[in-house]
């Protein structure tokens, strides 16, 4: 009686879901630590009211980007140490010597350090700039959907929430970052940490899905007059290219999630051994959704580093027609390569045939792209500040890593490199490069924008150097040992391979990375410290799109007076005219802010928490605050309110002055 | 910059209530009985197996698309928005992707069960043929 | 100072320019996350496809399905779609009984036909051809069984809605909404001729 009311009450959970061993324990601590102590801090300062008021409940897009960025970063830290214990197990787990953490440990770390560093750090940082540039570039005042908006990030906090919960109750994921079946079935992955992966990242992706609605909006419909389409800057046009991607290739991961939970959950058949399922459904359904990842990560790092080359090669960009071709081709042609991720599953001839030379041609567009870039910086006055850096790192590391996988695209080739530490090399070689490079840059660049002062550029130098150092000290020998025959997850091999020392070199690269790691947050710190010896006025790169037209910070609503756009870098033809606005204020309408985005999101939280654990009762409760809350929602019909003229007069001449005299 | 004429935001007004202009009921009923013809083609065709197997598949395909694109037409309003038309171009993308995905999938499936996805006589063939080794 | 400040007439009408661009942004939006649904509904499509031949020993879909119990629920659907336009004209034209009343009719089609859904769910269940039993009967619960959320979640809308006209009237957010919800109705409509054409009655020929 009593152990039936509590599996009720509970679901599969109970005490020994606590962790218990060391390592695992010490990370449970730390992450129960780390937010006791934000607590306690907030506590303390008396914050609780500002946080709310400022942040918790904001509906501006500028401050919802920092946060994303803020949990990207942290998330980041989580991705770091993964990596750490990688590299020391394999490094270690030699011959008779068998590492520091067991086999299905080192599983769970690899799965874990995939699906945050895709998920919670790249989508993250993405969301984030996003957030934070494109409405200041397209001349708007917000987003299409300011509620939907917040809706979205709350939603990626409650996934990022719940893939962190498994490390304190039960445990994460053995399967890798995509969990093939069937081992990722109730019969060969008995325990929740599977659970845990699919619904962490049903709702982060649910969350991306909405943002992805929301931009798309956002810069079709929501454009300053007289901004066209050919007229608008490249980065935007990049997240245009990017969201097409998310709102039409999320889905089909919504649909691969809930067919695997539906397997576990409820014993269904989609992807499992026997009772006619059948698993390659999901290899393919996986990467459907999966190569549009890549690019929707990537092309908005794309963006940003069509804008650093312009504006530090003082030129207008090379080539951007082309480049918005070039864009769609890649968003296109990105549909059509998925298979490339499983040649060897035993498909026919032609169907291999005809993926690789997709994956071939893909490469075109690429091409097109960066060779478009150094035309731009070719003859121009480079500013040669960290951005730049980035992008010609970037330049040289995602083409070799872009050899490596036109390579790969041969399916012959593949059948050897498959599976192999080559691959991990290249996919690593475009994803740090291609989007990591890309969103540093970016933050390098828009920072003083928001802050008003600029990133220390000596540290930044040495924090470039040393992540590029390390970065390819780190991937380099794995290339080497991906045709020496190494795979990928490896926890344990035999001494008499020889491959220790460039394990070895792949760890010390990673010190490397570290140390860069630790330049950049020094950079921070410094750079607050000395903020009055770096001051930034509005314009400090000379740039040439809108968001450089505004005070810094921008105030809440953008723009006082909507920018006119006749040309593309409109505001650098300004610049040079000496254009001075001298049109009337309006008023404006603002959003006024709202908690219940974040009601939403938790009970989306407590939803995936009580299918994890399969207590029911929390499940309905869960599903019932999300239902309930939005009909709440729709039937306030105050939800903004009106910044009359002469408020908006005085706070844009206030923020006028205050720059002049800089 | 000249202040914008009262022309300008006459026009401007119009072409962003365009889509609010009110619906007629002349298409709805179009579309629904074009489409009770066309539901009841497909069940009957079916329920009476007039024709081969082959034939019934196409056509029943047939009737779907005409469905569909009635009803996106007539129902759903597609294509009927002034320029630009983001509805439309959106639309077209949707398809787009879902041939792909779609016809993607069941290609490379068909292929893989083909080849490594034997049925239960094929396997006792190739056990036999084993065998006789 | 003061001609810093844009004249009264000159705000009221850019007022009325941008409250009608949301309300259109707004159902633009709304078509798009539509559009993320019909890939989400492909992608079942898709699965099911894959999967329809494999019963493991369990009942195919020609021996499961009763076409003419599939007939009265495509009609009951269509017909609320074409019922849910007519809401929509009623609205437009500012008639609230008219909207009220056919909102109700929309309302009670689309119940009968998730009525008849979830009988004809039942009755494989209790037969012993749930979904356990097969990767073909998994899918075609799911497949079908989505539809069917999207129908509740459509009917939970219409409720709402007809409560937020009934109190606040015909304004230009009802409007909007229902607008949006006339698209959602059409949408699943759309979803069903696909579900009616591949699952069965192409079920009924043994593709």
């Amino acid at each position: 009686m009593i152990s039936t009311f509590a599996s009720f009450l509970l679901g599969k959970l109970s005490l020994n879901q606590l962790p218990n061993n060391p390592i695992t324990a010490g990370g449970a601590i730390i992450l129960v630590l780390i937010p006791l102590a934000a607590v306690i801090f907030i506590s303390v300062t008396r914050r609780w009211k500002w946080l709310y008021r400022e942040w918790l409940t904001t509906q501006d897009p500028k401050k919802i980007g920092k946060m994303y960025i803020i949990v990207a970063v942290l998330m980041g830290l989580r991705g770091l140490s993964d990596v750490i214990l990688i590299r020391l197990q394999q490094a270690l787990s030699v011959g008779h010597a068998h590492g520091i953490i067991s086999a299905s440990m080192f599983q769970q770390v690899v799965s874990a350090h995939g699906t945050i560093m895709i998920f919670f750090v790249a989508m993250g940082l993405m969301f984030g700039v996003i957030n934070m540039i494109v409405p200041l570039q397209i001349g708007a005042r917000d987003v299409a959907f300011p509620f939907l908006n917040a809706t979205s990030f709350w939603l990626f906090v409650a996934g990022m929430v719940l893939i962190n919960v498994s490390l304190v109750i039960g445990d994460f994921a053995a399967t890798g970052w995509l969990a093939y079946p069937p081992l990722s079935e109730l019969k060969y992955s008995p325990t929740v940490g599977v659970d845990y992966w699919i619904w962490s990242l049903e709702i982060a992706g649910v969350g991306s899905l909405l943002a992805g609605v929301n931009f798309i909006v956002t810069i079709l419909k929501k454009r300053v007059k007289g901004m066209k389409m050919m007229l608008m800057p490249l980065f935007s046009w990049s997240v245009l290219g990017s969201m097409f991607l998310v709102v039409f290739a999320f889905p089909i991961l919504t649909v691969t999630l809930t067919l695997l939970a539906f397997d576990r959950t409820f014993g269904m058949h989609f992807f499992t051994a026997g009772h006619g399922g059948n698993m390659m459904m999901y290899v393919n359904l996986i990467w459907a959704w999966g190569h549009p990842e890549v690019y929707i990560l990537v092309l908005p790092a794309f963006g940003v580093y069509s804008e650093v080359v312009a504006t530090y090669a003082r030129k207008k960009l090379f080539g951007y027609t082309s480049m918005v071709w070039a864009i769609w081709a890649i968003v296109i042609l990105s549909f059509i390569v998925w298979l490339h991720h499983f040649f060897t599953m035993g498909a026919g001839s032609d169907v291999n045939a005809f993926f690789g030379i997709m994956t071939m041609i893909i490469a075109v567009p690429t091409g097109v792209k960066l060779f478009n870039w150094l035309f731009t910086l070719y003859r121009g006055k480079i500013n040669m500040k960290t951005p730049v850096l980035w992008f010609i790192a970037f330049v040289v590391v995602f083409t070799i890593g872009g050899m490596a996988g036109v390579i790969m695209a041969v399916p012959p080739l593949d059948f050897q490199l498959h599976n192999s530490l080559f691959l991990i090399a290249h996919f690593h070689m475009m994803i740090v490069s291609g989007v990591l490079f890309g969103y540093f840059a970016a933050i390098t660049y828009w920072f003083p924008k928001f802050f008003g002062f600029k990133l220390n550029e000596r540290l930044g130098r040495y924090a470039f150097w040393s992540w590029l150092i390390g970065f390819l000290l780190a991937f380099v020998p794995l290339y080497i040992l991906g045709f020496m025959g190494a795979t990928r997850r490896l926890d344990h091999y035999s001494a008499s391979l020889g491959w220790q020392p460039l394990f070895i070199a792949a760890g010390v690269g990673v010190v490397f990375i570290i140390c860069g790691v630790v330049l950049q947050f020094m950079q921070l710190g410094v750079s607050i410290w000395q903020r009055n010896s770096n001051r930034a006025g509005r314009d400090p790169w000379d740039g040439r799109t809108l968001e450089w037209s505004l005070p810094t910070p921008p105030p809440s609503f953008n723009f006082a007076r909507l920018p006119i756009v006749t040309k593309r870098d409109s505001f650098w033809y300004d610049k040079q005219a000496q254009f001075t606005d001298s049109r009337p204020y309006e008023p404006i309408t603002i959003p006024k802010n709202s908690p219940l985005s974040m009601v939403i999101a938790c009970g989306a939280f407590f939803l995936g928490f009580a299918f994890v654990w399969h207590i029911w009762w929390l499940a309905v409760v869960g599903l019932l605050v999300v239902i309930v809350t939005i009909i709440w929602r729709s039937m306030d019909e105050h939800t903004e309110y009106e910044l009359d003229a002469d408020e908006v007069m005085r706070i844009d001449r206030a923020l006028t002055p205050k720059e002049a005299g800089l | 910059m000249s202040e914008p004429t009262n022309l300008e935001y006459t026009n401007v007004l119009i072409a962003a209530s365009h889509e609010s202009e009110p619906s007629r009921l002349k298409h709805y009923v179009i579309g629904f009985i074009s489409s009770l013809v066309l539901t009841l083609c497909a069940y009957l065709i079916t329920y009476y197996h007039a024709g081969n197997r082959g034939l019934l598949l196409g056509l029943l395909a047939v009737l779907a698309l005409i469905q569909f694109l009635v009803q996106l037409f007539f129902f759903l309003h597609v294509g009927r928005e002034l320029s630009p038309r983001f509805k439309l171009m959106m639309t077209v993308f949707m398809i787009m992707v879902v041939i792909i995905l779609v016809g993607g999938s069941l290609w490379i499936m068909h292929s893989l069960a083909g080849r490594v996805m034997p049925s239960t006589k094929q396997m006792e063939q190739y056990m036999n043929a084993q065998d006789n080794l | 100072m003061s001609e810093l400040i844009a004249d009264a007439k000159m705000v009221q009408l850019n007022k009325q320019i941008e409250r009608s661009e949301k309300s259109s942004t707004a159902v633009f939006g709304f078509w798009v996350y539509l559009m993320t649904d019909c890939v989400l509904f492909a992608s079942l499509f898709a699965v099911f496809s894959v999967l329809r031949n494999n019963t493991y020993g369990g009942p195919s879909g020609a021996q499961l399905f009763s076409l003419p119990y599939v007939l009265i629920e495509t009609l009951a659907l269509l017909s609320s779609s074409f019922t849910c336009g007519l809401a929509l004209l009623s609205a437009q034209r500012r008639h609230k009984k008219q909207t009220l009343l056919w909102l109700g009719v929309t309302f009670a089609l689309g119940l009968t036909f998730l009525g008849l859904e979830i009988t004809e769910f039942h009755k494989f269940v209790t037969m012993g051809d749930s979904w356990h039993r097969s990767g073909f009967l998994s899918s075609y619960f799911t497949l079908v069984g989505t539809h069917g959320a999207h129908i509740t979640i459509g009917l939970l809308w219409m409720a709402v809605m007809g409560v937020f006209i009934y109190k606040r009237g015909l304004g230009p957010l009802a409007l909007k909404r229902l607008r949006m919800l006339s698209l959602f109705w059409h949408f699943l409509d759309v979803v069903w001729i696909f579900i009616f054409t591949i699952v069965y009655l192409f079920g009924a020929l043994h593709v």
